[in-house]
């Protein structure tokens, strides 16, 4: 049984449809890159699948783990292994990032009816994580990302999908505004993360990320469907002849059918 | 504003009870009747703000102004040391406990203060430390239209005197307990704090205003600060006052060169409260810092009025305001900076930061700037808002669920005034108070 199967997946939010039939299967251990110009519905579709409620699916399921991934809460779906590494990471004044952790940690603890986390075996963790991504962890001890640097937030999400330790990872974006020096940073925290028993969809509108995390399959995201799906070569064929490319090939296998 | 249209048995009520005072001899040999008879005279000649005044536009206090108020029974009403228990605040140097305004012999202590540092009654420090008191007491406030500041004037009994001499450090803080309790007629109390810290002094002093049971009170208080050169006050006004309970408060603060003085403000429980601030920086590099956090329900009303006037150059002023708004809860901010024109590098912030839980919550706010130096920084800001449903999401997409988010996001907001408070026990149980009103889930 495949990790993760999305079946027809059409979402609007305001009357406007953004995902227009998504196919996708992804197994454990996979690596799936989703790419695709400004506007093709890639963050749609990450944000779909972590729960949020500003889009509203019309047609189509989604079945994780053999449950169906629609019917349940944001948190429930963090509980069962789900983790979206936001585009856009929240700033939120008054939490501290260990703090809030700890909570999010223990929530998923105790949906799987293990003992919370006390204090010290929780800073054990992190201490170790935070080194993974070189996150200063003073910064844990601030504010969830308040006065952080756009690398900083980054991290900080692969900080966080790192403790979690999700089955199924999204990561929306996350080089975006990143120097090469976070990226491969970035990239090393992702990398160590894969494993047999893990997914991750990467969403990325660079080739660039993907020099760093090598995915096991590309898929080209535009007008709200996947339009043509490969290996990792399929990025680099991507970044050499722009997305431009692959309209060009959409039209020329329709003329030719 | 005229008496004769509002409130004229209330305003003639307080005249009388004050010819009553009058008749006793001690009352009018006392170097303060002076004082007294202008403050009372004033009242009575402006009588008390209407909803047509400006600065009452958001609050009607017809409420208190339509009650017969009496004071209470001369000898202090016993109350269960339990009863206060809860409004502990950890390791004091002293404590001082007025019940319905009368003090509480048996509720007080003083045997943690040393240094020459001098904490007293302040019916007594009248008689006793009237040279002490003279260049002080009635002496900070400088608004003349203050009716409520003007009531407490006139009918002062008692209070707190607090005296740090020079140089000295008190390294506990000192706790006053104003108590309201359930009394067969409703009742005023008049309590007034002082406090005097001297040159390079530093001190920690807290004013709880608690109601024990639901006392139909009404509590007109006054706290005066007058903070030498280099000195360092830490003042808190916490607001817990009876579910039916009226509060009108106002602080006054003066400020002298190189000097600090932070002033945290909590209201958690009251029908309606009504906190006036005036600080005043006179001298060089004086820094004043007020804070506030109001979490309120029901039909609650606080309304927290600031003048803080920067009368003398390179001074700071900070004043952070929060409320937290659920029921049909009312919040009044009205912030006012003054800058006199030889303030120049003054730096001047003002921000008041709602959060609404209700649709029927409401907040009224006003910030002023009047500057009259042309090399100054002053700022404000009003945010109001609901909770940030960006934040939620992100919370819930990390396996919180939706009741943890949003209470942990209403925490954090009212945290980020609690932190502020040093003194552990007492932020603790502003917090767990905090907690305890979030919805459970």
């Amino acid at each position: 049984m495949a990790l993760l199967e999305i079946r027809n997946l059409h979402a609007h939010v305001e009357g406007n449809e953004i995902l227009r039939g998504i196919n996708l299967t992804v197994n454990a251990g996979e690596v799936h890159s989703i790419m695709g110009p400004n506007g093709s519905g890639k963050s749609t579709l990450a944000q779909v699948l972590a729960g949020k409620d500003a889009y509203e699916i019309t047609e189509g399921e989604v079945i994780y783990n053999g449950k169906d991934l629609l019917d349940m809460e944001p948190d429930e779906r963090a509980c069962e292994g789900v983790f979206l590494a936001f585009q856009y990471p929240v700033e939120i004044p008054g939490v501290s990032t260990n703090y809030f952790l700890r909570a999010a940690v223990n929530a998923k603890r105790k949906h799987h009816g293990q003992d919370e986390l006390d204090a010290v075996d929780f800073l054990e963790l992190v201490k170790e994580k935070a080194a993974l991504v070189e996150l200063d962890s003073k910064l844990l001890n601030r504010a969830v990302n308040e006065g952080f640097s756009g690398g900083e937030k980054k991290r900080n999400e692969i900080f966080q999908m790192s403790v979690l330790d999700p089955t199924l990872a999204i990561l929306d974006e996350t080089d975006s505004g990143l120097d090469i020096d976070a990226l491969k940073t970035v990239a090393h925290g992702v990398n160590t993360l894969r494993g047999p028993e893990r997914a991750m969809i990467v969403v990325t509108h660079y080739q660039r990320l993907l020099d760093y995390i090598v995915p096991d399959f590309v898929h080209v995201l535009r007008e709200g469907r996947i339009v043509k799906s490969g290996g990792k070569e399929l990025a680099l064929e991507l970044e050499a002849k722009g997305y431009a490319w692959v309209d060009e090939e959409i039209k020329t296998a329709a003329a030719a059918s | 504003m005229s008496t004769a249209t509002q409130s004229p048995t209330c305003v003639e009520e307080f005249a009388a009870q004050f010819e009553r005072l009058e008749k006793n001899d001690a009352f009018t040999q006392s170097w303060f009747h002076p004082l007294r008879k202008a403050a009372l005279a004033n009242f009575v000649e402006n009588g008390f703000p209407t909803t047509k005044d400006e600065d009452w536009r958001f609050t009607n206090i017809r409420g208190a102004t339509s009650t017969e108020w009496a004071a209470a029974a001369d000898d202090a009403k016993s109350i269960a040391k339990d009863a206060l228990a809860q409004y502990c605040i950890g390791e004091v140097a002293a404590t001082f406990v007025f019940v319905d305004g009368r003090y509480a012999d048996a509720l007080s202590s003083t045997d943690g203060v040393s240094n020459g540092v001098v904490v007293k009654r302040l019916a007594d420090a009248l008689d006793s430390d009237s040279a002490q008191l003279k260049p002080y007491l009635g002496q900070i406030l400088k608004q003349k239209n203050n009716a409520f500041a003007l009531l407490n004037t006139a009918f002062v009994e008692d209070g707190v005197y607090v005296f740090v001499p020079k140089n000295a450090v008190l390294d506990k803080p000192i706790h006053i307990v104003y108590a309201s309790t359930a009394n067969d007629r409703p009742t005023v109390s008049h309590p007034r704090t002082l406090i005097v810290a001297e040159d390079n002094a530093q001190a920690s002093v807290v004013e709880s205003f608690v109601g024990i049971g639901s006392a139909n009170s009404l509590t007109i208080s006054v706290t005066e600060l007058a903070v030498g050169p280099g000195a360092n006050l830490f003042h808190h006004k916490i607001v817990e006052e009876a579910l039916n309970a009226y509060h009108f408060g106002t602080i006054g603060a003066w400020l002298d060169r190189d000097s600090r003085c932070t002033s945290t403000n909590v209201c958690v429980d009251g029908k309606l409260t009504r906190n006036n601030v005036e600080s005043y920086l006179k001298g060089e590099g004086g820094c004043c810092t007020f804070n506030g956090l109001s979490m309120l329900r029901d039909e609650q009303l606080v309304d927290n009025h600031l003048r803080i006037e920067h009368v003398a150059p390179h001074c700071e002023s900070w004043q952070y305001f929060k409320g937290i708004y659920d029921g049909a809860s009312h919040g009044v901010f009205a912030g006012r900076i003054y800058v006199h024109d030889d303030a120049q590098k003054t730096d001047a912030k003002q921000t008041n930061q709602s959060l609404l839980l209700s649709d029927k919550a409401q907040i009224d706010s006003k910030p002023q700037l009047e500057i009259f130096a042309d090399d100054v920084k002053c700022t404000h800001g009003a945010t109001i808002g609901q909770i940030d449903e960006e934040a939620v999401f992100y919370l819930r997409a990390r396996g919180l669920n939706e009741t943890a988010a949003r209470n942990m996001l209403v925490h954090a907001f009212a945290n980020e005034t609690l932190e502020q408070i040093a003194i552990d026990p007492l932020r603790e149980r502003l917090e767990a108070i905090v907690l305890d009103r979030l919805p459970k889930g």
